[in-house]
């Protein structure tokens, strides 16, 4: 802020509360406290007459109290331009310390798990720290998988011991903390619209569909020479580049032949987001023990 | 005083049509208002019905409220008020008919629009630009009309009450052009000129003046009139009307960044929004005294006239609510209350008991007085209608106080390891008695207006004709 508007301000916050204070002490002039009468000012509106009552002595004290109080407020607190208040209080620095304080209670709860393997805290006595991972799964992860992780279109089931990267401890974990991204591209204008429906056809066949049978193997050349490169030889997905098994008939993006047609034509771009600098390794160390329990019970 | 040299009769007509269209937008912004309610209890009441989902029909329930509502309440009181305490009729009924035509239009236009899902995205000022014009308009030509009323008057001084009417009509002026400041991309959708946090600073601004000047400064000015006509007694103490009125316009602007506590808005701001709200308690109060006292001398009133009873506990909830919000500005408060039910509470303590009640009780003393009666077709109405107005609010805001205290413990609450007690699915499940009780307290109050129009009806329609009208000027 200007010195120009720093002083601007403050001026016409002290000139609003000064003025009032002033007109508070100008009006009851000439008259005391508690001395109601019955005179009237003298003029009568529609037959409306006024008292010339003073004002009343407990609100003209409030009146004082919260004008005080807000001086007080303005000289101790940032309000009056750029003045910072004698406390040197911000809300910055409020939210700091509220952090440092979170910081200093909660570590010791989470130190304790840290130390404790993922499978591990899968035992019976550690089930509060399981539990600290729900909640921090249901803040962070519910509103994408879903508050029992079952998914949703999109976003993947973590229930069914199906993994598209991969189902150990440190896979999970590393899924939650640097995040990834599922990309795959377009084959619409390589293949025309008539070899997307033939590789359509061959992959739901894969997983045992009904399919058009001539379609399927007018689409499994295709599939050999354009896909395997990612889904594998077998079609059974290549976990390092996060390309799903195509055999068991667990789709992400829907296993009708129009949603797989779809996917074909238009390519699919999943993204997981990175959580290292949201969540501390603790944390994200419980969070991983949660994910690991739902499909290893 | 000042007798009129030629007789002069008033302009009643603009009065009896605002008045009456009062009633009919209380029915209508209410039932819109017991319908949202009744949805957050049973949300199958949206009927999968993009017109009449929550989101749409909340502004709908808010604008007719306040600016149909009231709107329609503050024209005619104050055209009411402005000719028989300036003993002058309005200075031109062709520009007070378009005020009323042109009213009646922007609430037609919001009406439809806003279902329909046109919105600026102001809260309270969500009308498009188009409309905002209109707004622009009328709103210019009822400055004209009451200033220039105010101005020619016959009278010495300029009542207090028109001072409140005054600082309402000028301040409305300037926060609603200033506010809807807009850049049009089409016929019906605009953006605000105004970025970030910058807007939402005027949004606020406006916001929180909305209800300081529209719904205190208008509403006072009604008071200053009513109460002390319905109670035939003189205004408790002028120099407090005087030290009260300057004080309350001079901090209500100030105080709009209270809503804006804990977000991107500098701390400064947030500082000075706060000290000034809690420095607005005692002017507040000063209209709450100055009504109360007026009464000394004629308590005893209040056992026979229901009218008198709207007027007097209209006072007690300005007086409650004019507490709670200067509470609830301070920062601590704030940070358990904000977001909550409690918020809602607040507004509808204002809005139902001292806006609602206030205006019930002026048209109740206006309505026999305008069309020629000796009084109201029945007064065993009136009555009924104020405990059903009563056990209304009290039950609204009653559900809202524990809802609002409920949720923000809830949402605050922690687990041993700092993680959040409860989800927010959880935190409204609680919320749903409340929820209930508060259609319930909507039900009484809707049903009130309801007896209201029908006594209001018969008032017209047959009712005893008045010995005296009193459409010229009563010197004092």
């Amino acid at each position: 802020m200007s010195a120009f508007w720093s002083a601007w301000v403050s001026v016409i916050t002290l000139a609003v509360i000064l003025g009032c204070t002033w007109l508070l002490f100008a009006t009851r002039k000439s008259q005391k406290f508690n001395d109601t009468t019955e005179e009237k000012v003298g003029h009568a509106f529609d037959g409306i007459e006024e008292y010339d009552n003073p004002l009343p002595q407990w609100w003209f004290k409030m009146f004082l109290g919260t004008v005080i109080f807000g001086l007080v407020y303005l000289v101790l607190y940032p309000g009056l331009g750029s003045f910072q208040g004698l406390l040197g209080w911000t809300s910055h620095n409020q939210w700091e310390e509220e952090m440092a304080h979170a910081e200093e209670v909660y570590k010791p709860v989470f130190a304790k798990y840290a130390a404790i393997s993922v499978e591990e805290l899968q035992l019976p006595e550690n089930e509060k720290g399981l539990k600290m991972g729900q909640r921090m799964f249901g803040n962070n992860c519910a509103v994408c998988h879903g508050s029992a992780g079952t998914g949703a279109h999109g976003f993947p089931n973590l229930t069914d011991n199906d993994w598209l990267y991969g189902g150990a401890p440190a896979t999970i974990k590393a899924t939650i903390t640097n995040g990834r991204n599922g990309g795959m591209p377009p084959w619409g204008a390589v293949l025309g619209e008539e070899g997307v429906r033939d590789v359509a056809s061959y992959v739901l066949s894969l997983s045992g569909q009904e399919v058009d049978k001539d379609a399927a193997a007018r689409g499994q050349g295709q599939f050999q020479a354009l896909c395997t490169a990612c889904h594998g030889t077998d079609a059974k997905g290549v976990q390092m580049l996060g390309a799903p098994n195509l055999t068991d008939n667990i789709w992400l993006y829907g296993g009708t032949f129009e949603k797989v047609a779809h996917t074909i034509r238009n390519g699919r771009a999943g993204m997981m987001p990175a959580h290292k600098d949201l969540l501390s390794d603790e944390k994200i160390h419980l969070i991983t023990a949660y994910v690991y329990s739902l499909s290893n019970k | 005083m000042s007798t009129a040299t030629e007789p002069t009769t008033y302009n009643y007509k603009v009065v009896r049509q605002f008045a009456i269209m009062t009633v009919i937008w209380g029915i209508v912004g209410m039932t819109v208002g017991v319908l949202i309610a009744a949805q957050l209890v049973w949300p199958a009441l949206n009927f999968d019905t993009p017109w009449l989902t929550f989101g749409r029909l909340r502004p709908l329930h808010t604008n007719a409220v306040i600016f149909a509502f009231g709107g329609c309440a503050l024209f005619a009181t104050s055209y009411y008020v402005v000719q028989r305490t300036c003993q002058r009729r309005l200075i031109s009924d062709g520009l007070a008919a378009f005020t009323f035509w042109g009213w009646q239009a922007v609430i037609l236009a919001a009406a439809i629009t806003l279902p329909l899902g046109y919105t600026s995205s102001k809260e309270y000022a969500e009308l498009e630009w188009p409309i905002d014009i209109l707004i622009t308009l009328v709103w210019v030509a009822y400055a004209i009309v009451f200033l220039g009323t105010v101005k020619m008057r016959k009278t010495s001084h300029i009542y207090v009450g028109n001072w409140f009417y005054m600082a309402f009509i000028i301040t409305v002026a300037v926060l609603h052009i200033v506010n809807s400041a807009a850049l049009p991309v089409s016929f019906m959708k605009s953006y605000s000129v105004y970025p970030g946090t910058v807007d939402a600073m005027v949004q606020w601004w406006y916001g929180h003046n909305a209800v300081g000047f529209f719904l205190t400064a208008g509403f006072l000015g009604m008071m200053y009139y009513f109460v002390p006509k319905q109670a035939e007694r003189p205004i408790y103490s002028y120099r407090l009307s005087i030290v009260h009125f300057w004080a309350l316009i001079a901090t209500y602007i100030w105080a709009g960044g209270h809503h804006l506590h804990y977000t991107a808005l500098p701390d400064w701001t947030q500082s000075v929004a706060m000290v000034m709200s809690l420095i607005l308690l005692a002017p507040s109060w000063g209209g709450m005294i100055n009504g109360m006292m007026t009464l000394s001398g004629a308590w005893h009133k209040l056992r026979t006239d229901p009218v008198l009873r709207f007027l007097v506990v209209s006072l007690s909830f300005y007086g409650m609510s004019t507490f709670e919000g200067p509470m609830m500005s301070i920062k601590t408060v704030n940070a358990l209350s904000h977001y909550t039910d409690w918020t809602v509470g607040h507004v509808h303590a204002g809005a139902l008991g001292w806006v609602a009640m206030i205006s019930i009780g002026a048209v109740y003393h206006m309505i026999p007085r305008l069309f020629g009666k000796a009084q109201m077709y029945s007064v065993g109405l009136i009555n009924t209608h104020f405990w059903l107005a009563t056990v209304g609010t009290v039950l609204y805001i009653c559900a809202m106080w524990v809802n609002g205290i409920l949720q923000g413990l809830m949402w605050r609450a922690v687990n041993e390891d700092g993680t959040l007690t409860y989800s927010f699915v959880e935190a409204l499940e609680a919320s749903h008695p409340g929820y209930f009780v508060r259609w319930l307290g909507g039900m009484f109050f809707l049903t009130g207006m309801l007896l209201m129009a029908y006594n209001t009806w018969q008032t017209v329609r047959k009712g005893s004709t008045a010995p005296a009208a009193e459409a010229a000027p009563q010197t004092a």
